[in-house]
């Protein structure tokens, strides 16, 4: 493997652990100059925009360093990336504002139920190590449709595979542009859509001038500024409060507490049993069959991503496709086991806070971090914007019965301030904000770029290069799949402006059709061979049908759900469609028998790939 | 050589239903007895929350690389692995 890498390219290669280990001390002394700083008295607004544009300077650099003009590392990043660093590239591709952000406050709200989420997003990459990826990596391919072509005979499954990759991935990335404009405009104080261009810029600089190699090496830098930014505040938190600094492990103390302090709320009559849902109590946002189903639909959603699959296309060899899925999990599951304690540890903050029976007259005093963020509107007390004392002692004086104490249903903390909350509880300088900010926008930045090349390369590779206009020559593809990436990411720019959508349901929307529309014929096409095209194309027509017509219905028309089951798992019947479809019309159809054999060669590692690459840099 | 290539395909499946089934039983099985274990704690935590807050995230990371290793393994034994 040491030849393979070094008679390519070189000194970059073969120095990964000095590079990055340089940079991850270079990040943390940063971060102490800042730190430092901050003590003589450096402006707050400064130390944002220190963090923000440093990070993006550095991810722009890799992006340019990382240029080039052939397609094999345009398209799979010269299939060089050794296991250890795809898998942190594919962590920061994988973890996106929704998780970074998103999660920890799902978590404080729904309690167990929310860890349907931290399950779901995590157990997919069981399905993806065993079922797919190491067989498309012996594939060949370039992007996942073009498995789908060679496997199902020609162009319909290709398309068909287009279509739904550009639709969960669209859905997909304008979230993520809308995560990275939120960002900007709360740490830089800047207008929204001035925000969003300006992370648009950011990801553009990334990605467009190399590609899947400028993405991964970008993305294994975001993803150290990430984890790290994650898991410093909760343990400085729990070491201050457990003194011992391993919040993975103290929360379970905190959660015991809460338990208690739910007790003694009720019993004290500050909080409500209607509305007060026990933390560690199952089944009180979704019924056992949602729960379930919901964590089904996450994990079979995440082994049909494209953006993800396409990760596992640039290691080595199918050995090294298959370790780099174990090593992605390892640095997923660093930020999602650590989720839950940020929701403890301000759980147990609020509700302490309550169960003090504060006069809301002194919550200043008592808990000055709530006005913090009632400034921004994610923090309601008594159904008023916590914008100060005086507004929300009168519109508790409106609530019949109040006796002018805060109590558990008062109180409405916004998810997204909860993974901001450990430097604002524990009275942290803001340098730590700073350093979750610039966290908060690796995570957005690097999801927006895996999604967009994602989608370029579908335009440019598959229905361009291989349905249009076969006879191209590389440096046009390359030319084209740039101007490509600038015209997707405009639209879903102009999208995130014209029409802020709910995060939440889009992403969960993007899993629940990926899975409905790739994943059937996907693992049917490596693992039966009695899989035939008739049966693919309309397996994947009727099961990204079905679901998007439940979502659509649901949502909008007033469909009454169907068996209970909530829009959020709406990827099950398209699931149970689509597998259904494929089997009985393959039964009824006749086999080709080439496909058969690539199906064999694609089962082996040994051996040639079975996509022959005209280019010729990407053999070994 | 057909013969070979059964027998390989054959142990690769075994160690995929394998894993699969053991990806049922953390994804689901497990947490179905969610109020039963949560009557048990475990470094403080109930037993049931533990298990979907870290217990199963720890079973799947760990089957990973035993997967990763056992398929190499059966790899090298039929003749299957890739040249380095």
């Amino acid at each position: 493997m040491a030849t393979q890498t070094s008679a390519k390219s070189g000194s970059f290669l073969d120095n990964l652990g000095k590079i990055y280990g340089l940079y991850t001390g270079g990040f943390f002394a940063f971060v102490i100059l800042l730190a430092i700083l901050e003590q003589l008295g450096m402006d707050r607004k400064l130390i944002g925009y220190g963090f923000v544009f440093l990070t993006l300077a550095v991810y722009a650099i890799i992006g340019i360093l990382s240029r080039t003009m052939q397609a094999g590392e345009y398209y799979v990043a010269g299939r060089s990336v050794p296991a250890f660093y795809n898998g942190m590239a594919t962590g920061s591709d994988w973890m996106s504002a929704a998780s970074f952000i998103g999660m920890a406050g799902n978590l404080y709200l729904q309690g167990y139920d929310g860890l349907a989420f931290v399950l779901g997003w995590t157990g997919g990459y069981v399905l993806v190590a065993i079922l797919i990826a190491p067989f498309l990596r012996k594939f060949g391919a370039y992007t996942v449709p073009d498995f789908f072509s060679e496997r199902y005979g020609g162009g319909l499954a290709r398309f068909l595979a287009v279509i739904v990759l550009i639709v969960c991935s669209f859905t997909y990335v304008v979230a993520q542009i809308r995560g990275t404009g939120l960002i900007a405009q709360q740490f830089l104080d800047m207008d929204y859509n001035v925000a969003v261009y300006v992370g648009l810029g950011g990801i553009l600089l990334c990605s467009m001038l190399g590609g899947m190699k400028a993405v991964t090496w970008t993305q294994v830098a975001q993803y150290i500024v990430l984890i790290i930014a994650y898991l410093t505040p909760v343990i400085i938190l729990s070491a201050k409060k457990f003194s011992i600094p391993v919040p993975q492990l103290t929360y379970g103390s905190a959660i015991e507490q809460i338990t208690a302090l739910e007790q003694s709320m009720l019993k004290a009559g500050l909080a409500d049993p209607k509305t007060l849902k026990a933390h560690a109590t199952p089944f009180l946002v979704r019924d056992q069959l949602n729960y379930f189903l919901l964590i089904l639909c996450l994990m079979v959603g995440t082994a049909s991503l494209p953006h993800i699959l396409m990760r596992y296309f640039t290691t080595p060899s199918v050995k090294d496709a298959r370790r780099s899925v174990a090593w992605s999990l390892f640095f997923i599951f660093l930020l999602y086991f650590t989720a839950p304690a940020y929701a403890a540890f301000a759980k147990l903050e609020v509700y302490t806070l309550i169960n003090k029976k504060v006069a809301i007259a002194d919550l200043a005093k008592e808990a000055n971090w709530l006005f913090t963020y009632g400034k921004y509107g994610l923090v309601k007390i008594c159904g008023a914007n916590a914008t100060g004392v005086d507004a929300v002692v009168a519109a508790c004086q409106k609530i019949a019965g109040h006796g002018g104490f805060l109590r558990h249903q008062d109180l409405a903390i916004h998810a997204d301030s909860i993974v901001l909350s450990p430097p604002e509880i524990a009275k942290l300088p803001y340098v730590i904000t700073g350093l979750v900010a610039a966290g908060g926008l690796a995570a957005a930045l690097s999801t927006a770029d895996g999604l967009l090349l994602a989608i370029a390369n579908a335009l440019s590779h598959d229905l361009y290069y291989k349905m249009i206009a076969p006879n191209s020559s590389t440096s046009t593809r390359l030319i084209l799949a740039r101007i490509l990436l600038l015209v997707v990411a405009v639209a879903a720019a102009w999208c995130a402006t014209w029409f802020p959508p709910d995060i939440l349901i889009l992403v969960s929307w993007a899993f629940s059709l990926a899975a409905a529309g790739i994943f059937p014929a996907l693992v049917l096409g490596v693992w039966w061979k009695g899989a035939t095209t008739v049966g693919a194309v309309l397996g994947m027509i009727a099961g990204f049908s079905v679901t998007g017509a439940y979502m659509v219905g649901t949502h909008w028309y007033k469909w009454p759900l169907w068996f209970g089951i909530s829009n959020l798992s709406a990827g099950f019947f398209g699931l149970v469609v689509g597998f259904a479809t494929i089997f009985v019309v393959s039964l009824f159809t006749k086999k080709p028998s080439e496909a058969v054999q690539a199906i064999d060669a694609t089962r082996r590692p040994r051996g040639d790939a079975i996509i022959k690459d005209k280019d010729a840099e990407v053999a070994h | 050589m057909a013969e070979k290539g059964d027998r390989y395909w054959a142990r690769t499946s075994a160690l995929m239903w394998t894993m699969l089934i053991l990806w049922v039983f953390f994804s689901f099985v497990i947490h179905m007895f969610v109020d039963k274990l949560n009557t048990i704690k475990f470094l403080g935590f109930p037993l049931g929350f533990y298990m979907a807050a870290q217990g199963s995230l720890i079973a799947f990371v760990v089957m990973l690389f035993i997967f990763a290793f056992r398929q190499e393994k059966i790899d090298r034994d039929e003749g299957e692995a890739e040249d380095a």
